[in-house]
């Protein structure tokens, strides 16, 4: 468990304190994957890094279970370190050393002098990582999904308990995207890791996070599950990454919308109730009619969804809405 | 043929040029190795010490800015005889390969030391912050990460500064130092020999090229693209 207890960060440059970080309350559950969005400048690379202390809080307490880590000195510091994984946008690696002697230097830095225990880890890390051919290669001749790969098993390298990821997905392709979020889900099945990770990417948080925390000016501004946050999203700034991550333009949708007769509902489906056939026996119960005017159906991790946005005509309209809020589903009136 | 190749070449001593080349190979590996040796961790601390370092601390960073400038700034033919007194406290004679190491080793050092600041700061900032993460102590990020990553760049600051310290050795003739250079001078020179003349420079370019022809091999090497 990692708790924030009023914790905050101000900077100071040219003589102006700049506040980074409001005070901010905030707890992260043990084995749980806990996703950090925002704009850049939002904050959430400072409360990330917080986290391991490679920026110091200006006050406030951090707690990874039940350890102070606000008051460790410099030798408690580094083996807490020790037992915290960090994986990075730019990969960094160091370019001078292979593969396995990068996945090795966690090991070899907390003092593990036996090469054999240390050649045994890192093939069994590359192996998990999917890059067992790759150990004699230098950072240089790998792709950026690869060298994201060996950032993860040199972060897993000392079997941390916490793994912090900072925009580990920014700098690669869609599709490499997918295989590392994937890889990052398995380990945190696996290895009951807690994962906290942040990104500027709805996508990325709705593929592999529990929980997520919308940061904006220095401050949360809304958490919570990801299928409530992200299906009823409150503050705008939520609101704007959800439809950012739809690539919906929320004014051009009611311009559409203008000419289609009848009341339009946005409706909500979630987990089970995603593949029931409900659309179609209340408007045969109803006799309505309805039209979809957009709509998308998906996983939130493993949770099923669908929103829909549909215009009902005709028929007992009265109805037809008892029915509908009666199901499993949300129902939204938008006109 | 032979008539020809020793009309031309007619004052050449070989047996002399094979002296004088000894004694600026060594001139050169003594110097270097102290250069290296003093350079490196001066460059290192440099780096440390400078803004948005790890170990930022602005008096240090002056004061260690100021000195390496100022022996920049000196011409080396000035500081090879500023120099006497000093090298003869240390080595007991102004003479001779011996004599010439401190002063060469003096003038060089400083140079190296900014070239080595420079190639650290060429270190990405975020394999630093990767491996101060791991939980590495200061010690570790400088042996562990800094100095393997810069190890390209301090490859070709050993380089260049072997080949300054070749034209230095030439220049180092001047206070009594043997070598090539001194060759040059004392016979090509004072002497109108143009043949010694001739043959010094030949040999002291083959010098740097090898020098620099390995320098970059290495580099290209350790690179790892």
């Amino acid at each position: 468990m990692i708790e924030f207890h009023q914790v905050h960060k101000t900077y100071r440059t040219g003589g102006r304190d700049v506040p980074a970080l409001q005070p901010t309350q905030l707890e992260i559950a043990s084995g749980e994957v806990f996703g950090l969005i925002g704009h850049s400048g939002a904050g959430k690379s400072t409360l990330l890094r917080l986290i391991n202390r490679l920026e110091e809080p200006s006050g406030g307490r951090i707690l990874v279970n039940g350890e102070d880590v606000t008051a460790l000195d410099a030798d408690g510091l580094r083996r807490f370190r020790q037992r915290v994984g960090m994986i990075f946008q730019h990969f960094n690696l160091l370019m001078s050393k292979t593969v396995a002697d990068n996945v090795a230097m966690p090991l070899r830095l907390a003092g593990i002098r036996s090469r054999s225990e240390i050649d045994a880890r890192v093939a069994a890390l590359l192996d998990r990582v999917g890059l067992k051919d790759h150990a004699r290669k230098y950072p240089a001749q790998l792709s950026g999904g690869q060298k994201q790969r060996v950032g993860i098993a040199r972060a897993l390298a000392t079997e941390p308990s916490i793994l912090l990821c900072d925009e580990a997905t920014s700098a690669l392709d869609p599709q490499t995207t997918a295989s590392v979020l994937q890889l990052l889900a398995e380990i945190n099945r696996e290895l009951k890791l807690t994962i906290v990770l942040i990104t500027h990417e709805m996508d990325v948080i709705r593929r592999v996070c529990d929980r997520v925390a919308v940061m904006d000016a220095g401050a949360i501004v809304e958490q919570g599950p990801v299928t409530e946050v992200f299906l009823h999203p409150k503050h705008p700034t939520t609101q704007r990454f959800v439809l950012e991550d739809e690539a919906m333009d929320e004014s051009e949708m009611h311009d559409d919308f203008a000419h289609v007769p009848g009341r339009i509902l946005r409706l909500t489906f979630q987990g089970d109730s995603t593949y029931k056939p409900l659309l179609g026996t209340v408007a045969r119960e109803t006799g309505v009619d309805y039209s979809i005017l957009s709509g998308r159906i998906d996983r939130i991790k493993d949770t099923p969804y669908g929103q829909l946005t549909l215009a009902l005509i005709g028929g007992d309209m009265a109805a037809a809405m008892t029915r509908l809020q009666a199901a499993d589903v949300h129902v939204e009136v938008l006109r | 043929m032979e008539a020809l190749f020793s009309s031309l070449l007619g004052n050449v001593d070989w047996y002399e040029i094979w002296l004088a080349t000894l004694d600026t190979l060594l001139m050169l590996g003594g110097s270097l190795l102290f250069t290296i040796i003093l350079g490196l961790p001066l460059g290192v601390l440099l780096f440390l010490s400078g803004p948005r370092q790890l170990f930022e601390n602005g008096p240090l960073y002056a004061a260690l800015s100021f000195v390496v400038n100022v022996l920049r700034s000196l011409p080396f033919i000035i500081l090879l005889i500023v120099m006497i007194p000093f090298t003869v406290l240390i080595t007991g004679t102004s003479l001779g390969v011996a004599g010439a190491i401190p002063p060469l080793v003096v003038g060089a050092a400083p140079f190296f030391a900014r070239l080595v600041e420079t190639a650290l700061r060429e270190v990405d900032r975020g394999i630093i912050e990767a491996t101060q993460a791991m939980g590495a102590t200061t010690r570790q990020i400088i042996f562990s990460a800094l100095l393997p990553e810069a190890r390209p760049g301090i490859i070709a600051a050993i380089t260049v500064t072997a080949i300054t310290l070749v034209s230095y050795t030439a220049m180092a003739g001047v206070v009594g130092a043997g070598g090539l250079g001194d060759l040059a001078i004392r016979f090509g020179y004072q002497r109108f020999q143009t043949d010694v003349m001739v043959v010094t420079v030949v040999l002291l370019l083959v010098l740097v090229q090898v020098l620099q022809s390995v320098g970059d091999r290495l580099v290209t090497h350790f690179s790892r693209k």
